[in-house]
């Protein structure tokens, strides 16, 4: 494969950086401590128990490790952290637990 | 006193974030390598996992990179990837909003994941906090994880082989993000918003630029926000 040329990486890592920082100063910056509405905020109690597993819920049923192929190990594991997390809320454990269940089926599987 | 009690308040921070560094370690990494692997030097890679600062955003550009797509798509998709920062800064400004420019301005660049999610938990479970407590706190919970992810970059921009895929590192962030979202399930309107983000996002996986995301992310809050209503009309009629 050929290097892709300087100019365009220096493009999309200035552009990122600049609209990465844009997306997260939006609000805290300019808002400030604005009183912001009721409705507003209710919606942003759920932002990240709404964004998080939809980023995750993807990654667990297609992972991209296998070419997308749903797989065992990993559903397993997904289900074990989240179980032990929901359980005992303590988000190492449920670390440990998952890391512990992908690797043992992937072991047992292998 | 004041000083004293934002001094405990920071390492409690740091305390709740240094489990991402088991997330923060091996996806730094695999980020170095993987962008020495797509043909960036090393300036370049640092450069980039420095300034933006948002691993899911930057390993998209980079699978971006590779396939030959547009740069002005590339810039489009990474950043809808890190849209929900704009969220974050939208749910952390009623707590962190009072604090000087300054702060703000700094808080924005250290607003990823981890800060987000073990400070809107701290905040919400101790409405008492002041400003320079929570600010604190904040940046405590991101102390472990930035000079660690720099780091760990680095090394894997040097090392530049191949992690052996039968490590599996590409499933910690969801074991990360699955184990954290847990604790999150506070009430039954979280559990909804969880679930239907959960659900349109299934629904939305063809659709293209990561936009999926930003859909299933909207129609969860609005589900969450929603179920929010209708059980506190219910708890008020009962």
């Amino acid at each position: 494969m050929t290097a892709p040329d300087p100019i365009t990486i220096w493009t999309i890592i200035a552009g990122l950086a600049i609209g990465s920082y844009g997306l997260r100063f939006v609000f805290i910056g300019l808002i400030g401590d604005r009183p912001m509405p009721p409705w507003l905020l209710r919606h942003l109690r759920y932002t990240a128990a709404a964004i998080l597993p939809a980023l995750i819920a993807p990654l667990v049923v297609w992972p991209t490790a296998t070419g997308g192929q749903p797989d065992l190990p990993r559903m397993s594991a997904a289900v074990v952290a989240l179980s032990v997390g929901l359980i005992t809320r303590n988000v190492l454990a449920a670390i440990f637990a998952g890391a512990g269940t992908l690797y043992g089926m992937l072991y047992l599987l292998g | 006193m004041a000083t004293s009690t934002s001094k405990s308040y920071y390492w409690k921070g740091f305390r709740d974030g240094t489990p991402f560094v088991f997330v923060a370690v091996p996806f730094g990494t695999l980020f170095g390598v993987f962008a020495t692997e797509a043909g960036l030097n090393i300036v370049q890679t640092m450069a980039f996992t420095s300034t933006v600062f948002a691993g899911a955003a930057q390993f998209a550009a980079l699978q971006l990179l590779q396939d030959g797509t547009p740069t002005a798509i590339i810039l489009i998709s990474a950043l809808a990837v890190n849209l929900r920062m704009a969220m974050y800064s939208a749910s952390l400004t009623p707590y962190l909003g009072a604090a000087p420019l300054w702060q703000r301005a700094f808080a924005a660049y250290l607003t990823v994941d981890q800060s987000y999610a073990c400070s809107i938990v701290q905040f919400e479970k101790e409405p008492g906090m002041t400003v320079a407590q929570r600010m604190a706190y904040f940046v405590g919970s991101v102390t472990p994880i930035t000079p660690l992810w720099i780091l760990a970059t680095y090394l894997g921009a040097v090392l530049g082989t191949r992690i052996p895929e039968s490590w599996a590192l590409d499933f910690a962030l969801p074991i990360t993000f699955l184990a954290m979202i847990g604790p999150m399930m506070r009430t039954p309107a979280h559990v909804v918003a969880a679930l239907v983000a959960i659900i349109v996002s299934l629904l939305c996986a063809g659709v293209p630029y990561n936009l999926g995301l930003l859909i299933a992310g909207c129609a969860g809050m609005i589900a969450g926000a929603q179920a929010e209503v209708i059980l506190d009309r219910r708890k008020a009629l009962s």
